[in-house]
């Protein structure tokens, strides 16, 4: 079965919402007008990602980096050939080089480079293939997606899509269930704190608006973030009666004839 | 007399018709019409006023099955339609994730305004570009405790199923006093 659609139809931030929740392994390719990214992605947390247009193996992520020279790469891109990143790595922290941690940091960094490259594109295909790994002498890591989703967020230019996924600024928003989130790890604007101290099922997204001073394009923005990192869901206002269902109309009254008919439906569809 | 309805509804070319046609014992009397317009040329008619089908229960008894247009806009009818309706269902087609976010606006709008109950169904699950049913409860996240159902609208068993957990649904809410 498969996971494929256009860009235009599914964000990147839905996308990497939908793998983080279903908690997915395995590699999405996302196919723009001229470029490809790959994203590897282990029990839905990032392990690597590179592009078909950029170099992010260690040596030139270094490199950019500053932490090895020019001289220093040409080195090894000549002398290691197609040494893999892995032992590289080893070689270049074993020859004091760098360090185990800025090895991490950059390439840290150059994954997440390359997903949010991404979130500029308007146009491209996108195809998730379950259960793919990366080739093994790759660095992979096990990146929480939440920031990222944030950063996306963020970057968000369609304003339209925002409509869509709040309806009504009079519902309310509740902290999500989710145990493999935790919100102390995630890196959120002074705007954004300020929207989640107000989150509270008696609050709605208009009153969390006006008690943060924000306006009403300002504020969905900031919700559709929380709603696409797994932070927040949109839940009907507190206070309302709980009702959640209209009662259904029946030609009958009384709740014994209404059940009886309900079950003379059933009997009936059944037989079909 | 007694008469129930239920309405079939969701985004454009998702399989209403085809759900209604495989239960109803009337020809469903759609009011199809040729698609002109370019950008919805998936194929060759489309609904242009409500379809109706219908299921006769007993002598005093009959359930008709309201499908809503395709290509109208959703917001401004469903509470018309809600009115009188024992209950809905929402059809999205698998394999067209073009349509999930017109999905969704269904959904987020059911959730702020409260229709009567309502399953959602997973369309074309026969078809090889279908989305898996769990992957489209995180795309389109409806209401947590609001059923997903895989369903294709060609095969009977599948229309009746989701028809029966709707009315499951109803019956269970009416045990439990929410209504
Ligand atoms: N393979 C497959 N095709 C289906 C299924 N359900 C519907 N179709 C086909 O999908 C197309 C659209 O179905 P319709 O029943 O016309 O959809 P609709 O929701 O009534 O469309 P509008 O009224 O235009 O919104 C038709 O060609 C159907 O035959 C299904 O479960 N599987
Ligand atoms: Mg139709």
């Amino acid at each position: 079965m498969a996971l494929k659609g256009n860009l235009r139809d599914f964000t990147i931030t839905q996308l990497l919402n939908l793998i983080s929740l279903a908690q997915k392994t395995g590699v999405l390719e996302v196919k723009g007008p001229g470029q490809t990214v790959w994203i590897f992605f282990q029990e839905g947390k990032l392990a690597y990602a590179y592009s078909d247009k950029r170099d992010s193996s260690l040596a030139a992520t270094l490199y950019r980096n500053e932490n090895i020279t020019k001289r220093q790469l040409r080195l090894i891109q000549s002398r290691a050939g197609d040494i893999q990143d892995k032992e590289l790595g080893l070689l270049l922290i074993n020859a004091n080089y760098v360090t185990q941690e800025e090895i991490l940091i950059c390439l840290k960094d150059e994954y997440v480079g390359n997903i949010n490259n991404l979130f500029t594109w308007v146009e491209g295909i996108f195809e998730f293939q379950n259960n793919a790994h990366p080739s093994n002498g790759k660095i992979t890591f096990r990146i929480n997606l939440e920031n990222i989703i944030m950063e996306g967020s963020r970057r968000l230019r369609e304003w339209e899509q925002l409509q869509d996924e709040i309806p009504s600024l009079d519902m309310a928003l509740k902290f999500t269930d989710n145990p493999s989130i935790d919100l102390r790890n995630v890196n959120l604007s002074v705007e954004e704190w300020r929207v989640v101290s107000y989150i509270n099922p008696k609050n709605t997204i208009k009153q969390i608006a006006k008690a943060t001073k924000m306006n009403d394009l300002e504020i969905p923005r900031i919700v559709y973030g929380l709603l696409q990192a797994g932070l927040a869901q949109l839940v009907r206002p507190f206070s309302e009666k709980p009702s959640t269902y209209q009662k259904p109309s029946l030609p009958v009254g009384g709740k014994k004839e209404q059940k009886t008919l309900v079950n003379r439906l059933i009997k009936r569809i059944q037989s079909l | 007399m007694q008469t129930v309805k239920m309405v079939i509804t969701g985004p454009f070319s998702s399989g209403k018709t085809e759900f209604i046609q495989s239960v109803s014992e009337i020809d469903v009397v759609a009011t199809e019409r040729k698609i002109t317009s370019e950008a919805e040329r998936i194929k060759d008619s489309t609904t242009v006023a409500m379809d109706f089908g219908r299921i006769t229960v007993d002598d005093e008894l009959v359930l008709y099955l309201f499908g809503t247009p395709g290509q109208k806009h959703f917001d401004f009818m469903w509470e018309i339609l809600s009115e009188g309706m024992l209950g809905f269902i929402v059809m999205v087609d698998s394999a067209r994730p073009e349509t999930f976010r017109e999905a969704r606006r269904i959904l987020e709008t059911f959730r702020a305004y409260a229709p009567t109950p309502y399953v959602v169904t997973a369309n074309k699950q026969d078809l090889p570009d279908a989305w898996e049913v769990e992957d489209m409860r995180i795309a389109l996240r409806p209401s947590p405790e609001i059923k997903l159902l895989p369903c294709v609208a060609t095969d009977k068993e599948s229309v009746k199923t989701a028809l029966l957990e709707l009315l499951y649904n109803i019956l269970e809410k009416m045990e439990s006093g929410e209504f």
